[in-house]
């Protein structure tokens, strides 16, 4: 995906995405595959990729130690200054997750925006395909995900279920400029893993996704910008206020993927119940260490709603049961324990 | 629909779960408007069954239906189905015949729609019914003797009875997808032939009044308020059951949690070893072994316990698993049971895993969310499954039959 990005960035140089990518990716690929990171390099230095802010750990921290949640984004944005020497302007929480108190947190924090999931409930008559400004926010702006046509591609592309199957470029593109009569910023975020992983090559989602791009800039007067630039197309529209958390998972758009049943619970409030102790060690394996088990996905895989219907929570879990994906995490929690019992020593 | 329906048991003259699964079976049949002639080896009352009509083929006791003399010596309800001696075995031929001459005079009288055989001992009668009057044969398959001989070769003239009876039958039923494969092949049976068909609890279960008794099983009680967790294993001690690597798994989980408490309910040819290895490990102290029990005291057991462990090396269904579930334990099974694939709140292991197992004793001792979980999901999911949808299966099946 990268490559083909890559390409369509030479083709075409107004041709611009945003990525939002953790800490804990980019270690990886140092560690396994540094050219991955001399190609978004590349991009970023083109123009065409705009990197944004998010945790360190891809976690959930902000639901339980601001703190924490500080320092993991402080964290993030200091190893993308190191990598790339840039510094991010618009942040996105883990999971999309937003209520008006990031939002406050985020304007405080200096971002130009902010991004959330472009619910209906929330928005009721409104379109997405506007800037909007977070209740009680004075400058900072807020990005809608337009979850429809988003979903068009990262869910239903290849489901032959589905009445619009195959998806053309043709009628995509007649789609979006349907939309656009209802505001001309169409926000489509999805996971970068929707291209080869949710979509395999064989549906043709490559292919789609080059040829969408050639068909896009050829109409007079179509754009692709990144997150900040959006920010910039107009001033609010109006005020949108999200008291509760709305993410961008399942029917429900809640933490109730990652937070609701009492084995997820239990692993979170073990987990923070350590940090102090694991801070005061002010030893750095062991603190990498349990930020590492703040990522959102350890939680998810112990989702017990839906998983027996074999849908996204059990196909994303490295685990055979969300009983065993805790009984493991528990262990590790009891091994840390161990180590900071040997370490206080 | 009229069924001619050939079991060897009933309750409550049952030595386990065939008869508890014809009794609901049969039940759950006539609601739907079945009429079943149950053809029975011996001849006994059966003042709670008005649902059906119960013949029986020989004026023997029921405790005489394995053939003369099997258990004298042993305990009778022990049994679920005969591993016979070969002596033993002559005489359960008789009783066979006798019951196939007499199923043959019944339905001369009486003809059925279709004749629903349930395991091997009956399977004869069935054949020949099909083959003197052309009624199709749907033949049930609980267990095969592959499953009985806990992997050893077992016994050929049974192994020849069951593949007959499979090969001449119009429909077969198996109690799980496990044993649909068995079936395919070792008999060499194509699965087209095969549904699956599982079992669900047994009714009186839910509509018996229970209600834990108090002066039973003080130690282990006592345990529990101090701390221990009660874990489980019930049924047969036979090779099958895979109680060895259980008792392996055990002396690792105690290494570490010494606060376990294993209960061994039941009897069976490999009582005496499992005994003695328990104390060569060491770890008498943590194992109870009750004897066989059933009714009342099995159900305290259930009840008293936090985990149940189905440990089979082979196992076609397993209902002990679901009668564990539904007072309110959590579950460990086998991924050899047939059972582990309609319960998915449960944690699974393969009978040789003895690691695996330790670590998941391990886990829902240490973690009571863990356990509550597990304990609260399994019962939700498994109370899903009625015996009216599974006779309105074996309904769809007999039809089927009839082509």
């Amino acid at each position: 995906m990268l490559d083909l990005l890559e390409k369509k960035m030479h083709e075409f140089p107004e041709f611009k995405v945003s990525f939002s990518i953790t800490g804990t990716w980019l270690e990886q690929a140092e560690k396994w595959d540094p050219s991955l990171i001399a190609q978004i390099k590349r991009m970023v230095e083109r123009g065409q990729v705009e990197l944004l802010s998010e945790t360190y750990y891809h976690s959930l921290a902000y639901f339980f130690d601001l703190d924490e949640f500080n320092a993991q984004v402080d964290q993030h944005s200091a190893k993308i200054k190191k990598l790339f020497n840039v510094k991010p302007k618009v942040f996105r929480n883990t999971e999309l997750a937003y209520n008006n108190s990031l939002a406050k947190w985020a304007e405080k924090k200096g971002y130009q925006g902010i991004l959330a999931e472009g619910w209906d409930k929330i928005l009721g008559w409104r379109s997405p395909n506007h800037v909007y400004r977070p209740v009680d926010c004075s400058k900072i702006k807020l990005l809608l995900k337009n979850y429809r046509l988003s979903d068009d591609i990262a869910f239903r592309f290849s489901n032959r279920d589905w009445k619009e199957h195959p998806l053309t470029v043709k009628k995509y593109q007649r789609w979006i400029n349907d939309d656009c009569l209802r505001g001309n910023l169409i926000n489509l975020f999805m996971d970068f893993e929707t291209f080869g992983e949710h979509q395999w090559a064989d549906t043709g989602i490559f292919k789609f996704f080059d040829q969408f791009v050639t068909s896009w800039m050829k109409e007079y007067d179509n754009k692709f910008v990144t997150a900040s630039e959006a920010c910039q197309l107009e001033s609010p529209v109006d005020e949108i206020s999200m008291p509760n958390t709305i993410t961008w998972a399942d029917t429900e758009r809640d933490l109730s993927a990652w937070l609701s049943n009492s084995m997820q619970n239990s692993a979170l409030e073990t987990l923070f119940s350590f940090k102090d102790l694991v801070f005061k060690t002010k030893d750095q394996k062991l603190i990498s260490d349990w930020r590492l088990l703040t990522t959102s996905d350890h939680p998810y895989s112990m989702c017990t709603k839906y998983w027996r219907d074999g849908d996204v929570h059990a196909y994303f879990s490295a685990y055979a049961s969300p009983y065993e994906s805790f009984m493991y995490f528990m262990n590790i929690l009891r091994d840390l324990e161990y180590r900071l019992s040997v370490s206080s020593l | 629909m009229k069924i001619l329906m050939l079991g060897w048991e009933l309750p409550p003259h049952n030595s386990g779960g065939l008869g508890v699964a014809c009794y609901n079976m049969a039940r759950a049949l006539s609601k739907e408007g079945v009429k079943i002639n149950f053809v029975l080896p011996y001849n006994a009352k059966h003042p709670k069954i008005d649902f059906m009509k119960i013949h029986a083929a020989t004026n023997l006791d029921p405790l005489f239906r394995f053939g003369g003399g099997a258990y004298v010596s042993s305990n009778v309800t022990d049994h679920l189905i005969p591993n016979p001696s070969s002596e033993q075995l002559t005489s359960i031929r008789e009783i066979q015949n006798e019951y196939c001459e007499f199923t043959k005079n019944l339905v001369a009288k009486d003809m059925p729609d279709v004749v629903h055989a349930h395991d091997w001992l009956t399977y004869e009668a069935g054949v020949a019914i099909k083959e003197k009057y052309g009624v199709p044969l749907v033949a049930h398959v609980h267990a095969t003797e592959f499953d009985r001989s806990g992997g050893s070769a077992g016994n050929p003239l049974i192994h020849a009875i069951e593949y007959e009876g499979l090969r001449a039958a119009d429909k077969i039923i198996a109690v799980s997808e496990l044993t649909k494969h068995i079936i395919h092949e070792k008999y060499g049976i194509p699965l087209s032939k095969i549904d699956v068909v599982y079992n669900s609890l047994d009714e009186d279960y839910r509509n018996d009044e229970y209600a834990f008794e108090e002066e039973y099983y003080q130690y282990a009680k006592s345990k529990k308020s101090a701390g221990y967790t009660i874990i489980s294993t019930v049924g047969r001690f036979t090779i099958q059951k895979g109680l060895s690597f259980l008792m392996f798994a055990a002396k690792k989980a105690i290494a570490k949690n010494p606060k376990l408490l294993f209960i061994f309910a039941g009897d069976g040819e490999e009582r005496d070893k499992l005994i003695n290895l328990s104390a060569e490990l060491g770890i008498s102290e943590n194992v109870i072994f009750t004897g066989f029990i059933r009714g009342t005291r099995l159900r305290d057991i259930y009840t008293l316990s936090d985990i149940f462990i189905m440990s089979s090396i082979s196992e076609p269904f397993g209902l002990t698993a679901l009668e564990a579930a539904y007072h309110g334990d959590a579950l460990i099974l086998t991924k050899e049971s047939g059972v582990s694939e309609i319960i998915s709140s449960a944690f699974k292991y393969h009978f040789w895993d003895e690691n695996k197992l330790s670590s998941q004793i391990l886990a829902l001792s240490s973690s009571p969310t863990l356990l509550k979980t597990l304990q609260k999901n399994a019962k939700q999911e498994f109370e899903q499954i009625s015996w009216e949808q599974i006779a309105k299966e074996c309904l769809e099946i007999y039809h089927l039959a009839k082509g």
